[in-house]
């Protein structure tokens, strides 16, 4: 098994320009802008955003402001990976017939959400990924549609309250399982695909950077906290995050070249029911539905665990 | 026209061909498009001319023409000339991005083989499909012969990317009629002539990383309003580039189309309007029924968006009555006859007080010969002679 | 809210563009605080992990020399932008030294 580099190995790594401005009307607390922030960090001013409708776009170019110090475009909301697909061509072309310069390294990066990557964008998404674009995907996943109000999307978790899988008398949340998108991606056999947490921030801008450096598509798909869709004190936000991955309800892999690895072990893992309880979302859960979660997950770590061929994520300690 | 062996060379194509040529000799930079009958000829001849290293350009091979048309605006707005065509389906598929392309103000052009919209599914010609996109802010051309295609598709390069209209631009032909019929076509023997003719200046806005902007932010009522008045006054000012470029055209290359298009201006009172294709049957028409002792002139609309108001009011002014052929229907509308209806409206605004009769015909690609343009201008000039105005339109030929 | 005054058609950028990169430093977001976080000096240990975590971005590490009480010397400090501060909290939450003082803002 080849070792990767590891670019990023404690905060003073971390580039001190900010791309992103303050101002924006994203929630306080809104972990998006924490990714955001970090993403363009690791990718430098030498970037295109791709950006589809969603909490992020709506937040950050109300006209006439802006938040984004890098080239930026917004097209509709199902479409960032085609528009970025065209971006791509165009680059490519235009280094080719000299009118960018050829030595300039231009990242083209896509970054959505998960209605317009997972579901109404997916078609689009699918299509780049075949055709083999150097477009890096970025997916913050806060679980919902929650840009127009917290309803359910396909990356919504089982039971999780939302306006549209609302908790009634006869149905009481999502009944669905959450659309395990990264390895849909994974399924197209693109050069790099990863699972990152803004909470590990390290792991989360190495994904960013290795994203960039492959040469054919990337996909990151970060789990992104929502404050106001899930239900809790905004102060958490990166905590929770944390949560995520030390219940194991959100591994943070990659696939490199065909290569799996996770890249956050857990040797310890926290009972389920201390990342459920915290969100609001899920308070109509009773003990049972969440140890029926707790087994989801032991059976998902079971697998994961075989794929790698060791244990990194351990038992429940706690 | 200038010698056959000099600038250009005489070959067979259809109107998809041309369309390619027009592409291609356009020196596009990239072209995304999604292959649906009867435009698929223009995507595979594009894919030939990049694979014989004709063409330098990128070829996006997209999943449908929702992405084609997000991919040209990407494209676009990294400054890159861009190129996509479709029909029908495709066209209704795309239609929140063609709003967007016009509104993010991006010189894309297109070609359009016009096709009958489903339902029932109908792969063949007719202007449904490219009525239905009228009010998208794009400059729409309808050409009527494969060599109008190709020249029109390098002076919708010259249009669009005009500083003054930066819209992007239709230019759209009958399906399978045009589209798979061969015509001999002047095309160039090196694009090099159109250099100067269209220079490549990627003077809009483009993503630059030296110069970050954003695009396609949100605007709330208190702006939103401005910038589609922005979009009024370049449809406006696209008029005059029209004209221009087609003027410019012709100095150059020996061949220019107007606006419109005239046939037997002797003297007639009677006027034929239509578009596309089916003029051709309509000038034979006129030459029979020259012949008969009927004197009737035809009007081609080449320019359809902008609405060439003041050409179309000047042959008003002329006649005593006015037929026109619609291929396309717009279902409820006072007039259902989509042009008849904006032609009627236009006589109405400049106190033009003529009968315009509004018949619907060759919908579906339904067979419409000379014979039936003969009997549709002998019904309205019967209704004309009884002083009978007609208020809806009048279906040719449909089985009761 | 827009501060901006309303121009008109012939001002604007075409098609909704924004032309100056950042320019939403123009509009503060510092009035959306019930709570105010105060980075304590002396406690704080530059680890950094607030300025990585802030959201708007509104912590800033700056060039300014610090003495603490116990004579440590650092040669840069970490210091919230009242400006744009949400007062989400996230740094009170995060500061492995409980450095940071969340107190509600009495205006």
């Amino acid at each position: 098994m080849s070792s990767r580099t590891i670019y990023y190995k404690s905060v003073f790594d971390v580039s001190k320009e900010e791309l992103l401005a303050p101002g924006h009307g994203l929630c306080g607390g809104c972990t998006a802008g924490t990714i955001a922030k970090l993403l363009l960090k690791v990718a430098g001013p030498n970037t295109i955003i791709v950006n589809p409708t969603g909490c992020l776009e709506v937040s950050t170019t109300t006209f006439p402001y802006t938040s984004w110090r890098v080239p930026y475009i917004h097209v509709a909301f199902e479409n960032a990976a085609a528009v970025a697909s065209g971006i791509e061509a165009a680059i490519k072309v235009l280094q080719r017939k000299n009118v960018i310069d050829p030595n300039k390294r231009i990242n083209i990066i896509a970054i959505g959400g998960d209605g317009g990557t997972a579901d109404i964008g997916f078609q689009a998404l699918s299509g780049m990924l075949e055709r083999g674009h150097k477009v890096m995907y970025v997916l913050y996943d806060n679980e919902a549609y929650m840009n127009t109000g917290i309803q359910r999307s396909g990356t919504t978790p089982l039971l999780a309250w939302t306006t549209t899988t609302p908790v009634g008398k006869v149905l009481k949340g999502k009944i669905q399982i959450k659309k395990p998108i990264a390895e849909i991606v994974a399924a197209h056999k693109v050069p790099y695909v990863a699972t990152a947490n803004p909470a590990h921030f390290l792991d989360m801008m190495n994904k960013f950077r290795r994203g960039l450096e492959v040469e054919g598509p990337s996909f990151i798909h970060v789990i992104q906290p929502c404050t106001t869709g899930w239900r809790f004190d905004p102060r958490i936000g990166i905590k929770l995050a944390r949560l995520a991955t030390e219940t194991a309800m959100w591994i943070n892999w990659e696939l490199d070249h065909g290569e799996f690895r996770v890249t956050v072990t857990v040797p310890k893992r926290k009972h389920v029911k201390h990342y459920i309880r915290a969100q609001g979302r899920f308070n109509h859960l009773t003990d049972d539905d969440i140890e029926i979660i707790q087994k989801y997950v032991d059976k998902e770590v079971e697998r994961i665990n075989k794929l790698v061929g060791k244990e990194v994520i351990g038992p429940v300690v706690e | 026209m200038r010698d056959a062996n000099e600038m250009w060379k005489r070959i067979p194509l259809n109107s998809n061909y041309a369309a390619a040529y027009g592409a291609k000799d356009s020196d596009v930079d990239v072209v995304a498009a999604y292959p649906i009958t009867p435009q698929t000829p223009v995507v595979e001849r594009i894919a030939d001319f990049i694979a014989n290293g004709e063409l330098n350009a990128e070829m996006i091979h997209v999943e449908s023409e929702h992405s084609a048309m997000s991919a040209c605006i990407g494209a676009a707005s990294a400054g890159a000339r861009t190129f996509t065509a479709t029909s029908a389906q495709g066209l209704e598929l795309m239609h929140e991005l063609l709003h967007i392309a016009s509104g993010l103000r991006l010189p894309i052009v297109m070609t359009i083989a016009s096709r009958a919209l489903s339902a029932p599914l109908s792969i063949w010609g007719d202007y449904s499909d490219v009525i239905n996109v009228r009010d998208t802010s794009w400059i729409i051309l309808i050409a009527s012969s494969a060599q109008e295609v190709y020249d029109s598709v390098i002076q919708a390069y010259k249009i669009a990317e005009d500083p003054d209209v930066l819209l992007p631009v239709m230019v759209t032909y009958d399906g399978f009629m045009m589209s798979h019929t061969y015509e001999p076509v002047y095309v160039a023997n090196n694009s090099e002539i159109f250099k100067d003719y269209i220079p490549k200046k990627r003077s809009w806005t483009v993503l630059d990383v030296e110069k970050p902007i954003t695009m396609g932010a949100v605007a709330n009522p208190d702006w939103y309003y401005e910038f589609k008045y922005q979009q009024v006054v370049a449809m406006e000012k696209s008029y005059d580039a029209i004209k221009n470029a087609d003027k410019e055209f012709g100095k150059r290359y020996g061949r220019s189309y107007g606006i419109i298009e005239t046939y037997n201006l002797d003297g007639s009172k009677i006027g034929v309007l239509t578009y596309g294709g089916l003029f051709g049957t309509v000038m034979e028409a006129i030459d029979y029924m020259n012949k008969e002792g009927i004197k009737v002139t035809g009007i081609r609309l080449r320019l359809f968006r902008p609405f060439p108001s003041n050409d179309i009011k000047e042959f008003l002014k002329d006649l005593k009555t006015l037929i026109v052929i619609d291929r396309a229907i717009s279902f409820g509308a006072p007039i259902e006859g989509p042009i008849a209806m904006e032609i009627s409206a236009l006589a109405y605004r400049e106190s033009i007080d003529i009968p315009i009769y509004s018949y619907i015909a060759s919908v579906g690609q339904r067979t419409t010969t000379e014979e039936d343009i003969i009997g549709i201008v002998k019904d309205a000039i019967s209704l004309f002679e009884r002083g009978k105005r007609v208020t809806k339109s009048i279906y040719w030929g449909v089985r009761q | 809210m827009n501060n901006k005054r309303l121009l008109g058609w012939k001002s604007i950028p075409l098609g909704g563009s924004i032309v100056e990169p950042g320019n939403s430093v123009q509009r503060p977001t510092g009035d959306w605080r019930v709570f105010k976080p105060i980075i304590n000096q002396d406690k704080c240990v530059r680890c950094l992990l607030c300025w990585v975590y802030c959201p708007e971005p509104s912590i800033y590490i700056i060039d300014k020399p610090y003495r603490t009480s116990t004579g440590r010397e650092w040669k840069f400090s970490v210091e919230v932008d009242y400006n744009f501060c949400k007062g989400c909290g996230i740094c009170v939450e995060e500061c492995p030294v409980k450095a940071i003082d969340f107190v509600e803002e009495v205006r």
